[in-house]
């Protein structure tokens, strides 16, 4: 009973616990461990006194002193001056813990975990590890690198954030906007790595850093990435069949998609849309929510989705925007100018997946021969329900 | 905090600069200075007149250059003083030869009393 309190405490609390160990103490290390502590201490403890009415509060004061304690040590051979500030750190804790507020810090952890001085796939394990209180391990096994890898990597991560000076602070101004593409890139990065290869945890905890960073700072773009992972998630049940074949759009049984999230991230995203600051994720929420409300494969709105797909590529102009536009334009009732765009953009996607199976798929509808486009799409393809799914096509 | 901003930059990379260069720079150094952030800073000689020297076996042993494969070289630098790196890459992007080489950024480090 009290394993599972304590494991739902830890899960609940521990990204705000840790932001304000880090906010107060300024190291992710003697954060970490303190936290650690504290959960021992939990452990050890609850079991007799009972739960506290309120877990994280207790977890943060039990740790601020057990951070103090392990400075204490480390400053016994030091000076006297060293002793004394940490006295009055300690003596700053009300007794009281239960009637605390927690002070959310949590977006400044946010933005110093995916600062753009970090390395991005330091920026995704530092933020799984301290917002959402992942183990190493679970980070390795999720990125399929080994352990050590994993623990170097953060090790190297917050040890660059000491040494560089690396500010704990939310941007200000004109530097907002690229600083929350970073961090909205992280999210979806965690989101993905847990869509594609199924690992539900991950894409679970990237809509709940989305709702956190959106409850704490709500700009439109947040509430953008959050409603397009709601819809991605929502059609999630009927996107394999029972053979764990993978289902296009076109075939998925879309009664078997879940309407009311698909209704609550649509709400969300026309609230952000009304603030007029459009960004990507905007723009892909939408697309996806037309795709979601269309009743059938044929009766959904490409003429939209392609005006979407243009005003997402005057945002991103990537050529994998340009081969999902090209894409779009064929559905939309032009197959042949799709075919001649998207053969344009052959020497930027060579090796590209998604490129050789746009293609083949194009060649076929144009009644050009394709087996050997789809050929070329099978051999890119790692996953074997995707495989499975190209070679139904090509006959 | 101090940084030193490291300013690489291929060699007469500043040839398609848009304005006067030695005015930007000039008025670069003169808004550190004025901000409180300036420490340091110099130009350096080309790479062409650069010697190293290496200690092997108790000699010392000289070449000409580093002459390195890498198309850029280090042309000068600032230390600067700043709070933390954030406000230290903000005055590393104001750097002119940014525009066209690179501007790296490395704390100093500081020694335990």
């Amino acid at each position: 009973m009290t394993q599972v309190a304590l494991a739902q405490a830890y899960k609940a609390e521990s990204g705000r616990v840790l932001a304000a160990l880090i906010a107060q103490f300024r190291d992710f290390d003697l954060a970490e461990e303190a936290l650690q502590d504290a959960m021992i201490e939990a452990a050890r403890t609850w079991p007799n006194s009972g739960t506290p009415s309120n877990t994280g509060a207790w977890l943060l004061a039990v740790s601020r002193r057990r951070a103090v304690d392990r400075l204490r040590k480390v400053a016994r051979a030091k000076d006297e001056a060293v002793r004394q500030n940490l006295s009055l750190l300690a003596g700053d804790q009300p007794e009281d813990e239960a009637a605390q507020e927690i002070p959310d810090e949590r977006l400044r952890l946010i933005f110093t975990c995916c600062h753009p001085a970090l390395a991005q796939e330091a920026q995704v394990a530092l933020t799984l590890r301290t917002l959402c209180g992942l183990t190493a391990r679970e980070i390795a096994r999720a990125f399929l690198v080994p352990h050590a890898t994993m623990n170097q990597r953060l090790t190297r991560a917050k040890a660059k954030i000491r040494h560089a000076g690396i500010p704990y602070k939310v941007p200000e101004g004109r530097d907002i906007p690229a600083r929350l593409q970073a961090v909205l890139s992280v999210i979806y990065l965690i989101f993905n790595a847990g869509y594609a290869p199924r690992n539900p945890v991950l894409s679970a905890e990237a809509l709940r850093l989305c709702e956190v960073l959106h409850g704490l700072q709500p700009l439109p773009e947040t509430a953008g990435l959050w409603a397009l992972m709601a819809l991605h998630l929502a059609r999630d049940p009927a996107r394999l069949d029972v053979d764990n074949t993978l289902m296009s759009l076109k075939d998925q049984d879309r009664t078997l998609w879940d309407h009311s999230a698909i209704g609550l991230a649509k709400t969300r995203l026309l609230h952000a849309l009304a603030q007029s600051r459009p960004g990507p994720y905007q723009i892909q929420a939408a697309i996806s929510a037309l795709h979601c409300e269309a009743e059938s494969w044929a009766a959904t709105d490409w003429p939209q989705i392609l005006a979407l797909y243009g005003a997402l590529y005057k945002l991103s102009p990537t050529p994998v925007v340009a081969l999902n536009r090209a894409v779009a334009k064929a559905h939309a009732g032009a197959p042949n100018a799709a075919l001649a765009a998207l053969l344009k953009l052959e020497a930027s996607l060579e090796g590209y997946q998604p490129f050789h199976a746009a293609k083949a798929e194009l060649m076929a509808q144009c009644g050009h021969a394709a087996w050997s486009e789809y050929e070329r799409a099978i051999s890119l393809t790692p996953a074997p329900e995707e495989q499975a799914f190209l070679r139904r096509k090509q006959q | 905090m101090q940084y030193m901003a490291l300013i690489y930059a291929v060699p007469n990379g500043e040839e398609g600069y848009e304005g006067d260069i030695m005015a930007d720079y000039g008025q670069f150094t003169q808004d550190a200075i004025a901000a409180g952030v300036y420490v340091s800073g110099e130009a350096l000689m080309p790479e062409t007149d650069a010697s190293t020297v290496r200690m092997r076996d108790g000699k010392a042993q000289i070449t000409d250059g580093p002459f390195a494969e890498t198309k850029e070289t280090l042309g000068g630098y600032y230390l600067l003083e700043c709070a933390d790196l954030d406000e230290a890459l903000k005055w590393g992007a104001r750097i002119p030869s940014a525009k066209y080489g690179c501007v790296e950024i490395r704390p100093i480090m500081v020694f335990d009393q």
